[in-house]
């Protein structure tokens, strides 16, 4: 049998593809921060948390009020999306003006809060959420068997990380963003709602992080604290991208996905700071990301 | 009226100066709890510890040789440093007369260090490191509810006994995983069973699909979980969903019922799991239970019971003994049989390990279980030599007097 770092060749296609899975999960949430801090100037400390309340949302609505797991893909990110309005309206429109710290701070209490009030309703080892039904089951690929699932999530978030891309770089809607993020009083000057414009924003990147969250609440534990650890292996992929560029945040979730799935067979205990070794390395070599502009 | 207010607020402020003061010479028996309250382990002790031990001083009557009983609590955090400089904290400005440390096996030895220094009884419940009446014992130290050992005695003898003899492991990261890992597959070995193969998780993984990808290709008919919380919680989960639960036999090394709770029976179903108390084992169990679940509305899990019965010991023999004198205390503590609604005839021995019945359960099936919390069967009941071992664990000092 072929072997790689002598690991048979099954065993290292069937990691590549479960860090693909990963991957996926990696740039659907990347993207809403990379989108946020791009066309924000916000580093959103809260996108875990968001991401928590998502899966929650997917949960509570299962069921206390009978939503099945298709309406939750999409009210679980419109509800949370609207209490990421809400935030950007009462508070963090603030800040703007001011040092990004600020931003930093004000997303991290709200983090914090968002657990607490979560950890207090549902306790810290959190609840359940099934597969649904149409998505049970696996397929046979030979050399592993991918349960239905998880190439759900690939293709999901393949097609909403498209669709985000096209939104942003090809349309003309996303042309005044980026125009607004550049210069928003001569974008104002030209009778666009530049307010409307970055709240909206802010709201569509924290219902990003809340589709992930519900695409994640079936394969994972939903618990108050499953944002938390993840979010900070998402700044890396974002800082490896590129501070707000797009395209970075998805390819580089992607990739680093792969490699930690490579890391998990060759060196498990070293499999949740590979990204930070690689950040760094990045960080060295360039430090404004793979995909960064000056 | 300046004048006034001034004196009525010095009047006040001499007041309460007077108040503290009396409440200081009038010396209350200090109980202390530090445990993990708000990370991955709050639901395993947490509040219900708190509200657990506050059940056994309120039973006890509220005082004991006419001091009134008083609890301090603090979250550590999951960091030994924290734990360890409140101990102390507390033991130098609170008069501290006894601790009872909570989840984690890093922050227990951490503690149990201060305890040795400062002469105050240190109960651990909920760290499983069974080095801490080995290795890291002290004078001070009582180890109550559980180690790796009498885990690992459990749930792997009791499965490799019954044919599930090839295992592989999947281990979190630190002193705990390992040592519940060593443990188990001492067992395994020492049964004519064999270990294909182990991987080490870092703790708070949450994905875990590419270690049982590693598992199922090792062909092993057991999985071994050696982590907790949602640690566990994830890896079952995915087992469950890759499929290994129709080839291999999944192992709880240490599962609690709230993790069952949370999994649901349809997940958790034919787990094996050793577990030192469950609530429905009989009147007893099931009596303080209910008393129990009025306040907190979920069931008790075997530590949240081990607080109680905990406090409940401390308090008879210090009431016995007439002081708070930490090594009249204790030489007396390692004297008395525990008899309570936690064990039955158990006793703590010279390395500092409380020596009780452990139980072997397996998770129903959703059709066995007929009433909410319903959720284990005994497969075996272990007196406390079996589980534990006979002897004192030689690795500690105190074990060769």
């Amino acid at each position: 049998m072929t072997a790689v770092f002598g690991v048979p060749l099954p065993a290292i296609l069937g990691q590549l593809m479960l860090g693909l899975v990963n991957g996926s999960f990696y740039a659907l949430l990347s993207l809403g921060l990379a989108v946020i801090f791009g066309l924000l100037g916000v580093v959103n400390f809260a996108h875990g948390a968001f991401y928590m309340l998502g899966a929650f949302a997917a949960y509570i609505g299962l069921q206390f009020l009978g939503v099945n797991y298709w309406c939750a893909l999409v009210l679980a990110p419109l509800a949370v999306g609207a209490l990421g309005v809400v935030i950007e309206r009462l508070f963090l429109r603030h800040l703007y003006q001011l040092d990004p710290l600020y931003g930093l701070l004000l997303t991290f209490g709200i983090a914090l809060i968002a657990e607490g009030i979560m950890r207090g309703l549902f306790g810290s080892s959190g609840r359940s959420y099934p597969v649904p039904d149409l998505l049970r089951g696996g397929f046979n690929l030979g050399f592993m068997v991918l349960p239905i699932y998880r190439a759900w999530v690939v293709l999901a978030s393949l097609t909403v990380c498209g669709l985000t891309w096209f939104l942003i770089e090809r349309t003309r809607l996303g042309a005044m963003l980026r125009a607004a993020t550049e210069n928003a009083r001569l974008v104002q000057a030209f009778g666009i709602n530049v307010p409307l414009l970055v709240m909206s924003t802010y709201g569509v990147g924290v219902a990003l992080a809340a589709l992930a969250g519900v695409l994640a609440a079936p394969v994972i534990q939903v618990s108050p604290l499953m944002g938390s650890s993840l979010v900070i292996v998402v700044f890396a992929v974002v800082v490896i991208g590129g501070m707000g560029s797009i395209i970075g945040a998805i390819v580089s979730g992607l990739v680093l996905g792969l490699i930690e799935g490579l890391t998990k067979v060759i060196y498990p205990e070293a499999s949740n700071i590979v990204v930070f070794i690689i950040m760094a390395v990045v960080l060295i070599w360039r430090p404004t990301g793979l995909f960064g502009r000056e | 009226m300046m004048r006034k207010s001034m004196t009525g607020a010095l009047g006040a402020f001499l007041g309460l100066y007077a108040y503290s003061s009396w409440a200081a010479a009038s010396n209350p028996i200090v109980i202390g709890d530090i445990d993990d309250l708000s990370g991955v382990y709050a639901d395993v002790i947490g509040q219900g510890g708190i509200d657990a031990i506050n059940m056994a001083i309120s039973d006890f009557g509220g005082t004991v040789l006419g001091k009134k009983i008083v609890l301090l609590s603090v979250d550590h955090q999951n960091k030994p440093d924290i734990g360890a400089s409140k101990f102390r904290e507390w033991a130098d400005q609170n008069g501290l007369n006894m601790l009872i440390g909570g989840s984690n096996t890093g922050v227990s030895i951490a503690m149990s260090k201060v305890a040795a220094v400062k002469k105050v009884p240190f109960i651990a419940i909920g760290a499983a490191g069974a080095s801490l009446t080995g290795a890291d014992c002290t004078a001070y130290t009582v180890h109550y509810s559980y180690d790796t050992t009498a885990l690992g005695n459990g749930t792997a003898g009791a499965i490799v006994k019954q044919g599930g003899k090839s295992w592989f492991f999947i281990t979190a990261d630190y002193a705990f995983g390992t040592q519940l890992q060593e443990a188990a597959a001492r067992v395994v070995l020492a049964n004519g069973g064999k270990v294909l193969g182990a991987v080490r998780a870092p703790l708070g993984t949450t994905d875990y699909s590419s270690f049982l990808l590693q598992a199922q290709a090792s062909g092993a008919q057991v999985l071994g979980l050696a982590n907790a919380g949602t640690d566990f919680s994830n890896s079952l989960k995915g087992a469950n969903e890759f499929g290994l639960t129709k080839t291999m036999n999944p192992a709880a090394l240490l599962a609690f019922i709230s993790d069952i709770h949370s999994l649901t029976l349809q997940t958790a179903q034919g787990l094996y799991l050793t577990t030192a108390w469950y609530w429905d084992l009989n009147e007893e169990t099931r009596a303080f239970a209910k008393r129990y679940f009025a306040k907190m509305h979920k069931e008790p899990s075997m530590n949240q019971a081990a607080y109680y019965s905990a406090t409940m010991q401390y308090l008879s023999v210090v009431k016995a003994v007439g002081s708070t004198d930490p090594d009249l205390v204790m030489a007396l503590l390692k004297k008395t049989k525990i008899n309570d609604m936690f064990t039955k005839n158990g006793y703590i021995r010279a390395d500092g390990l409380m020596v009780h019945t452990m139980y072997v359960m397996q998770v129903k099936t959703p059709a066995e279980s007929k009433y909410p919390w319903d959720y284990y069967k005994v497969i075996k009941v272990m007196p406390g030599e079996e589980a534990y071992g006979s002897q004192p664990d030689p690795a500690c000092s105190l074990s060769k007097k």
